[in-house]
């Protein structure tokens, strides 16, 4: 089969299986453009922004498994593509990011629309590649795919200049089925005499506690998990990534750990004897303060990257690979041992963590006048009945999101934890509502961060895909609002707009539906017509207590043992500017 | 501690930036680099001389690991091995301190590779802290330029880093 560069491309992405495209298109990539003019398998995805287009591409990714596919012009289009590039990258997200390029001839020249994508990105992908040459397209692109996917997952960029893409170049194309990389080989199982040592430690422990994260939900090991949990009867905490990789309502769930996390996660890590970290990297908003993070733990730590581990704490026993083969070994291995866990030591550990269970840290006013954001996440739970997408953005609502949406099953919370990145979860939903098109997606935001995205509101329209926007508007970007209350004596220091848009008519006039509520009585109401209308965009304004703040908190600087927690519901706190 | 990182990476266009990027990303030091391909046209072989504690020496191994373009590295401080420098120095000369610094170059294994009325250039290899000594020995006003490779270095012994 002879095809030019841009075919070769399209073609390559339906071999591939690849099912959509979020992209925009530019000069650079005209020529790629009306290769997929030419074609209805992989269905292109008109985005409003670029960065919107790899959000959407990301979370498309978070909630399948499968890799999301940008595509994206020179110059601005790849500049623009940047953030969510960053994203995928602290996340570990597995997606290729095609971006055009000007003409090799002109390269270096400081052409209309160039910019070094290559050079830009460098530091914020997994590898990336500038292909030189029509005949190097499909190998290429293998690669990047290859890449992208196996391993500890990231981002690839493919930078391909016009010419490359000439309709009027044609080559021979064959998918290329196998692609061998010399310094590449990802790991696979764990080494067997360590899988032993960790499971002697494993049994021995007193105070144990299972930490997990997202390697857990990117390795597909939920069930391993789970049954491994369930074996020992231990307790377990999952990060902010690793939410839904074990069961929100089972017992042994202690919750959410770090700078948000439940009083017992904290608490249980702090005092623990023995940790089995699995798919974490000791991320600081975990870790708080180093130099007093589990002071008597052993720990055994899971990971696929092996530069995760004794980054930033020094674990006992390492244990480097994929972490669904390595939690079969262990189980393999404990399932033969004979010796079982002191049952005497672990119910006067779990006596202790029901203690501070009791405390009931995420409490909240459950009389106020006004709405709490936290009653709309849990009224969102309940009306959905635990069962939907959840994307965020970032800031107060996403930790309200984490704390009180119970996340059962792996790959229904999309967030980003690692970039922190406003904006966001609004493309983040139009990928997952997408992905899975019958499913109910929500997406938590505030009235900063869904303005940072906003115009995605008519990429919705077009390709139907009828997510619900929950805005906790609460009239200041609340988690810098909290810190500036907590750190700098309230001074609210550019943390609030004067000028905020009407959400309903701005909802109404994107096509959608609109819908303000103002009195804790309607949250519920609202949210029940929200998720009758199967076919429609809603975009619910909630206005929301203005002084709320996420407890608990640990500060900057501080342990896992020196929680600020909410002292009593209804505290007043500073509502100078309320 | 000063480690020598000898790494074998592809000879590709970008490869030598993948390098120091990761070097001035992560807040890491390079105290030398020297590259050049090897007789296997499709490889290049990098001396990397670096300080920190062991854990960053730890880490920067490890995070040069996932670079896809380094096929394999090895941390010389784990073994023995040979250090060799390459410098050029060019001295001002007259006919009182001429052979004064043809004497001294002797001493030190060098070579005149250059000669002009009032100028010599000197050619010496050896381990830095010789070639250090070196030019300390020299008098600081006669020193126009000197130029030096950074340490390249192996193993000692039969063990070799190749594919």
């Amino acid at each position: 089969m002879e095809l030019s560069g841009g075919q070769i491309v399209v073609q390559y992405l339906k071999d591939e299986g690849v099912e959509y495209l979020f992209g925009y298109p530019g000069g650079a990539v005209l020529h790629l453009y009306d290769a997929i003019f030419h074609q209805q398998d992989v269905k292109h995805i008109l985005v409003r922004h670029e960065q919107g287009a790899t959000h959407a591409a990301d979370a498309y990714a978070r909630a399948t498994g499968k890799p999301g596919v940008v595509l994206v012009t020179s110059g601005p289009g790849a500049t623009n593509a940047v953030t969510g590039i960053a994203t995928a990258y602290m996340d570990s997200i597995p997606m290729v990011i095609i971006s055009g390029q000007v003409p090799t001839a002109v390269i270096g020249s400081d052409a209309f629309q160039e910019v070094d994508m290559v050079g830009i990105t460098r530091p914020c992908v997994k590898h990336n590649f500038l292909v030189k040459d029509v005949n190097d397209i499909a190998e290429t692109m293998k690669k990047a795919f290859y890449v992208a996917t196996t391993g500890r997952p990231g981002p690839v960029v493919v930078d391909i200049p016009k010419d490359i893409t000439d309709p009027n170049i044609k080559v021979p194309y064959k998918y290329p089925k196998k692609i061998k990389i010399r310094s590449y080989s990802p790991p696979t199982k764990g080494h067997p005499g360590q899988i032993i040592k960790a499971v002697d430690l494993l049994l021995n422990a007193q105070r144990p506690v299972i930490y997990s994260g997202g390697g857990v939900v990117l390795g597909n090991a939920s069930a391993e998990l789970t049954e491994i949990t369930h074996l020992l009867n231990y307790p377990i905490t999952n990060t902010l990534m690793g939410l839904g990789a074990y069961p929100a309502t089972d017992k042994q769930f202690v919750g959410m750990l770090g700078m948000h996390g439940t009083y017992e996660a904290n608490l249980a890590m702090h005092e623990s004897d023995f940790i089995l970290a699995i798919g974490v990297r000791f991320d600081d908003r975990v870790t708080g303060k180093l130099a007093e993070f589990c002071p008597h733990a052993t720990i055994v730590h899971i990971d696929i990257d092996p530069a995760s581990i004794s980054k930033t704490v020094k674990v006992d026993v390492p244990i480097v690979g994929d972490v669904k083969l390595v939690l079969n070994q262990m189980l393999s291995v404990l399932k033969e041992h004979k010796k079982r866990p002191s049952k005497k030591a672990l119910s006067a550990w779990w006596s202790r963590i029901e203690q501070w269970r009791e405390t009931n840290c995420l409490e909240f006013d459950r009389n106020s006048d006004v709405i709490k954001p936290q009653a709309v996440v849990e009224q969102l739970y309940q009306v959905t009945k635990g069962d939907a997408y959840i994307t965020s953005d970032v800031g107060q609502h996403q930790m309200f999101a984490a704390q009180f949406y119970h996340f059962d099953k792996p790959r229904r919370w999309i967030n980003s934890g690692g970039l922190g990145t406003m904006g966001f979860g609004l493309p983040a939903a139009i990928g997952v509502k997408l992905a899975h098109p019958e499913a109910d997606v929500a997406c938590i935001t505030g009235e900063a961060s869904i303005q940072m995205c906003i115009q995605e509101l008519s990429t919705a329209l077009q390709y139907k895909t009828p997510v619900k926007i929950i805005n906790l508007n609460n009239r200041y970007m609340g988690m810098v609002r909290q810190w500036q209350e907590f750190s700098y004596e309230s001074r609210y220091s550019h943390s609030y707009m004067d000028t905020i848009p009407d959400f309903v008519a701005l909802a109404e006039a994107y096509g959608h539906v609109g819908i303000r509520v103002e009195k804790p009585e309607d949250v519920r109401p609202a949210l029940e017509k929200a998720f009758a209308l199967k076919d429609r965009t809603v975009f619910i304004d909630f206005i929301t207590d203005r002084t709320e703040n996420v407890y608990p908190m640990i500060e900057s600087g501080k342990g896992h043992q020196e929680m600020t927690l909410r002292i009593a519901p209804g505290t007043p706190i500073d509502r100078e500017l309320a | 501690m000063r480690h020598v990182i000898s790494i074998l990476i592809e000879n590709e266009a970008g490869a030598l930036s993948r390098v120091a990027g990761l070097f001035s990303a992560r807040g890491y030091n390079i105290e030398s680099l020297t590259v050049a391909p090897t007789e296997d046209a499709t490889l290049s072989r990098m001396t990397l001389v670096t300080r920190g504690s062991e854990d960053v020496i730890e880490q920067i191994t490890k995070q040069l690991n996932k670079l896809l373009d380094i096929v394999k590295l090895i941390d010389l401080a784990d073994a023995s091995h040979v250090e060799r420098e390459l410098m050029l120095v060019k001295v001002s000369t007259s006919d009182e301190t001429r052979g004064e610094i043809n004497r001294l170059s002797d001493i030190f294994r060098g070579k005149i590779i250059d000669v002009t009325t009032n100028s010599y250039v000197i050619e010496m290899t050896g381990a830095s802290d010789k070639l250090d000594a070196f030019v300390a020995a020299l008098d600081a006003d006669s020193i126009i330029e000197t130029v030096r490779s950074g340490p390249t270095a192996m193993s000692r012994g039969e063990n070799g880093l190749h594919l």
